[in-house]
Formats: structure tokens, sequence, C-alpha cells
């Protein structure tokens, strides 16, 4: 099976410059810095790069709205933040191979003329950050960053930047906020970075496992990226499987892999011989999938079809004993701490949704609640500045919506019906910790 | 978001020493701008004082040449400044939802009763604190812990009871 930005992980020692090197790690930069900048920006908008944080906006386009006319110096941000639940991919390429990171971002600068990147990480990455800080270091030593990259006309100083504990700082603008120094309160787009980022200035903002492809569309060609993935969703993406399979862990895949396929073939399938009851696709913010829907290929446009969203693909798993309602309360009551309580819907609506199912599962339900639940999360939806609001709502009103019966079984008779046969959903006898 | 608990003083005057001072100013020269510099000399302070009161807010203004209410503001957003002194070893366990999978919440309650100490509680001889967070990201492992800055994950009870062991 091809591997691209996890084909290194595993050999030893593949986080330093010497291993890196002798596995192919900086040998594009050399084809990259002959090209001209726009004609790598032309390379990667053939290769269906998608944004791979999230949002899934294709990567070289994205590099194409930087204002030509700007005197103001252009920044690269490189988000690692990694704060999406069920995500757990970036760190793969921090600690295995932070110099396929680096070469990604000397290209990407080129392409995009800048001098300067930061690479923000989340506060609780203390081995990615010293693996990444450790390989700057070498680069720096090297040559290969510095005045001149490689030895060529070309400066690039690269900084790590530390987060400290706040999802909302993977938010693009929130996270060029906290650059800045400030709260992490996402700004109003537009304009948006390429235009007014860091600083004010031009800026890129881009996932780590983004620019770890990029090395490889220069290697290997734009349109044979693009031929790896499927319809504009060009070439692999890491999938991180997590909850009731049995071999929870990551997968390398191509772009629209069946979610089937990958459960079932990669993950090993569900954990005790059970029944698959429903699926996270894309992180916790994209609306679950049903038993009956996993035959979808994972790529952006496939899911957005079916109502629901590719995102970080953080795939989380829920067999048949799992309650949906108790299950939906853990994700409620963590959007509702992670608010950042800059915009009122979001942050009165998170912390209302989560009473609601809360007094749901402790018996207290009233009979309209599960509207009550959609209601509110359709007056969060679209009326906050960033998408965490967004990102509240759309697993609330999907989830009410295809469990219907289990809320209202949960409402008539206090507790469920079919009570799990393990366990583990505990959360919602009123040990549940208060928002 | 954290931001109403009470800051703890510190007993007495703080300053930086000589080596904080090189590194403020290493930190410094990162940057285009001395504003940006405040996560990363925050990060310094914690790890000079072991955690922000308003005494190192204070000096913390200073270097950054930043009014106290922004450095307070900017303090009380993220929930990795301790506004008041951790135990010895700081153990952050998950509750998202592949840890809550996972059997987190009765690990959760073997902890509290292991340790004889709440979420946000100190024990007594001040060797543990505890806290529990929202992914770390671990998920693939889950259920998961963060101790002195590093991960554990598949977590049973004997594996908890050896890391508090290891740690004691
Ligand atoms: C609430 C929220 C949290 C986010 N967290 C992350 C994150 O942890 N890492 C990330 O790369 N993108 C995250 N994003 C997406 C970023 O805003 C942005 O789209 C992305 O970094 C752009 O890079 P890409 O185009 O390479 O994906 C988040 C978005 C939202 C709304
Ligand atoms: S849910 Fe616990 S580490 Fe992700």
């Amino acid at each position: 099976m091809l591997k691209l930005v996890t084909k290194n992980i595993g050999i030893e020692n593949s986080h330093t410059l010497a291993v890196a090197k002798a596995n192919g790690v900086y040998s594009r930069v050399e084809k990259a810095l002959a090209m001209a900048p726009e004609a790598i920006v032309e390379d990667v908008i053939k290769s269906n790069l998608r944004g791979l944080g999230g949002a899934g906006f294709p990567a070289g386009r994205k590099w194409s709205f930087l204002p030509k006319d700007s005197p103001k110096p252009r920044y690269l941000v490189v988000n690692g933040d990694e704060g999406e639940p069920g995500t757990v991919k970036d760190k793969y390429i921090m600690i295995h191979d932070p110099h396929l990171l680096i070469e990604g971002i000397i290209i990407t600068c080129f392409a995009i003329r800048s001098h300067k990147a930061f690479i923000y990480i989340r506060g609780e990455y203390d081995l990615p950050i010293e693996r990444v800080e450790g390989a700057i270091a070498e680069a720096k030593a090297a040559g290969i960053l510095g005045e001149r990259v490689m030895g060529r006309d070309f400066a690039l100083d690269i900084v790590v930047h530390r987060g400290a504990g706040a999802y909302i700082c993977g938010e693009e603008t929130s996270l060029l906020e906290s650059l800045e120094g400030k709260r992490g309160w996402p700004r109003l787009k537009p304009p948006f970075p390429a235009v007014e980022g860091y600083q004010r200035c031009p800026t890129v903002v881009n996932n780590i496992e983004t620019l770890s492809y990029v090395p490889f569309v220069i290697e290997m060609g734009g349109q044979a990226f693009a031929d790896l993935g499927s319809e504009r969703n060009g070439g692999l993406r890491i999938y991180s499987v997590s909850g009731r399979v049995n071999k929870p862990g990551v997968y390398e895949l191509p772009m629209g892999t069946p979610l089937r396929q990958i459960i079932y073939d990669h993950a090993g399938g569900i954990a005790g011989g059970r029944q698959l009851k429903a699926v996270i696709p894309g992180g916790s913010s994209a609306p679950i999938l049903t038993a009956a829907e996993i035959d979808v290929p994972m790529d952006f446009d496939s899911l957005a079809k079916i109502g629901s969203m590719l995102g970080s693909a953080g795939i989380v798993v829920f067999d048949e004993t799992v309650s949906i309602p108790a299950a939906l309360l853990v994700l409620a009551r963590f959007y509702a701490h992670e608010s950042c309580g800059q915009c009122t819907p979001c942050r009165e609506g998170t912390a209302w949704m989560t009473k609601i199912i809360q007094r749901i599962l402790d018996g207290d339900g009233r009979m309209g609640d599960a509207d009550n639940l959609i209601r509110i999360a359709r007056n969060v939806l679209g009326n906050t500045i960033c998408p965490l609001g967004d990102a509240a709502a759309l697993p609330v009103i999907s989830w009410v919506t295809k469990f219907r019966p289990e809320f209202e079984e949960w409402i008539k008779r206090g507790r469920p019906v079919s009570q799990a046969p393990i366990p583990v959903t505990h959360i919602g006898e009123r040990t549940a910790v208060a928002v | 978001m954290s931001g109403d608990a009470h800051m703890v003083d510190h007993p007495g005057p703080v300053s930086w020493s000589d080596a904080a001072r090189r590194e403020i100013d290493a930190i410094f020269a990162k940057y285009p701008d001395t504003k940006s510099a405040t996560l990363p000399i925050i990060w310094l302070a914690v790890r000079e004082f072991g955690w922000i009161s308003p005494q190192v807010e204070v000096i913390l203004g200073e270097v950054l040449k930043r009014p106290l209410n922004e450095i307070h503001s900017v303090v009380t957003f993220y929930t990795m400044f301790p506004q008041g002194p951790l135990g010895r070893h700081h153990i952050q366990i998950c509750r998202n939802i592949a840890c809550w999978l996972a059997n987190a919440p009765e690990l959760m309650e073997h902890l509290v009763a292991k340790l004889g100490i709440h979420p946000g509680e100190i024990s007594a001889d001040g060797r543990f604190s505890l806290e529990e967070v929202e992914c770390l990201a671990y998920c693939e492992c889950a259920p998961a812990l963060r101790i002195d800055g590093r991960y554990e994950g598949n977590l049973t009870r004997e594996k908890i009871d050896r890391i508090v062991e290891e740690a004691r």
C-alpha cells in the first residue's frame, strides 16, 4: 500500500536529519527552488491537495489569494493545534518526521515568497514540540534553514510557538490572535488571513499534514498526485480511527477510501464482535453517520453530499451498546467548555444544550426537549463569528434527528429502555461534572 | 474557558533570574514585535515561578510593556497557565469522547480514590494535583492522561497504579 507522509514512521531515528535525508526528505527542495514560485502554486492547484485541518479548502488556491502588490512581509503560519476530538494525526508527523514538515514549509514559503514561518503547536505536545524544535536546530546547523536555504538566494526562519490549552485557537483567526499575544478570540472574516493575517500582513494558514504533502506534489507532479485520490480530492490523507474498533490508530490511505473499508479492513472491525451503531467521520464537529451510511467515500465532497463533513478525518466509532444521548453530552459539554465566550448564541447556546442533555440523562427530561435541542442548535448555526458555533450545533442536530427515539426513550422512562450491557456510559447518572 | 478561578499570591516579591532575562531577550528576537512574545514569556514565567500570581502578572507587564488588564486577560484565557500552585506531579485525565468510550469515567473515579483528591485539588503532601481535560489528541490509545508533560495511554486501573507509584 502506498504511503507518503507516514512512509518513514517506524524507521529508527526517523526524526533525525541524517535518517530523514537517507529516506528522501529534502530531496525535493532543489527541484522546487529551481521552479518559478507561480509554477509551484499552479502545480499544487493541479494536485487537488485540500486543506487537511478541517475545512478542505484547496491549498494552492489559498496561496494564490495572497495579494501580489502588497509591500508588507508575508507569513506562513502552520497549524499544529490538533484539538478536534478524535484527531491525532499531526502528532505522528511532528514526532516521527519533523524534517518532512520543514521540507514542506520551505517549498511553501518559497512558493508564496515568505521568509518567516510560525508553527503553532498545542501546549500539551511536549514531545512533538521538542522534535520539531530539534529538527529546526539541525536544519539551521546544516544550512537547510537560515539566510541561504541550501545555498540558494532564499532566506527562511521558522519559529515554534507553543499554545496554552484552548481548542478555539485551532481556528485560524483565533490562532493568529493567540500568536499575536492576545486572547484567542476569532476575527470576523473577511478580511481573510491571506489579505490581513498575522500583524495584518498577508498570511497563509495551513495544517501540518497539508504542508507535509507538498514535497510529494513536487516529486510526482500535481497531476500524478491528484490521480491518487478521488475527484477534486487529491492524494492521500491520514485517517485517525478511535472508539470501539479492534485496531484504533492512524491509517494513511487514498482520499475517497470508503468508510466501511477503513473501519473493517484497516481498523479491524468493531471490538468484541459487536454491531456498528454510528460513526463520526471527521472529528467531533462532523454530523454523525448511521451504520447504514458507511459506504460513503471519505472525501470532502462525498461527505458534504450526505450532510456530513470529512473535516479532520478523525473517525470515532460507536458500537450498539453506546448510549447516543450520553455520548452527545460528552461533546456538548466540550463545546460549552471551549466556547470562547465572544458570541452570545454560541456562549449561551452551548451551555443550554448541555444543560438540556444533562437533564434528559438525569431523568428530568421534558417532552419537548428533543425539539428544544434542535431549535437552540439552529439558533446558534450561522450566527457566530467563527465556525465553533456550527461545530457545536451540527452534532446536536444530526444526533438528535438520527437517533430521536433514543432521546425520547430517556425522556419517557427517565432512563434508557435498553440498558447498555457493558458499564461504560455512567456519565448521565449525576456523576457528570457540571459545566 | 477558565477565568473565574482566584489567583493565589506568591509568598513574597518575585523577580526574574538572570537566566530568565537572557531567555526573554532570546524570545523577543524571534518575533517582529514584542506583543507576540506574550505566550512564550508567560510559559517562561510558569517554569520560573510555578504559577501566575498577581505579582507575576506585574513583572510580566513590565517586560512585555503591556497594561496589567491585558496580561490578566491573556493569562486567564488559557487553561494551561495555572493561577495557583500545582502538585509536584500534575495529572491531566481526558474526559472527551474516545476516552469516554474507553471507560475514562471509571478510571477517573479510581484516580480520585487513589489520590484522595478531586479535579482541581492538590494532595495534602503536595505530590499530586489532578485536572480533568478535553481531548488530548491521544484518542488512538484511549483512555489517556498526561503527567509531567508526557502522555500515557491504554490506561487500566493497574497501569494508573503503576504510574502513580512511579511518580511518588
Ligand atoms: C473550532 C475550530 C477548531 C479548529 N482546529 C483546528 C486544528 O486544531 N488544527 C487545524 O489544522 N485546523 C483547525 N481548524 C481549521 C482552521 O481554521 C483552518 O481552516 C486550517 O488550519 C487551515 O489549514 P488547511 O487549509 O491546511 O486545512 C479549526 C477550525 C475551527 C472552526
Ligand atoms: S478523547 Fe481522550 S485523547 Fe482524545
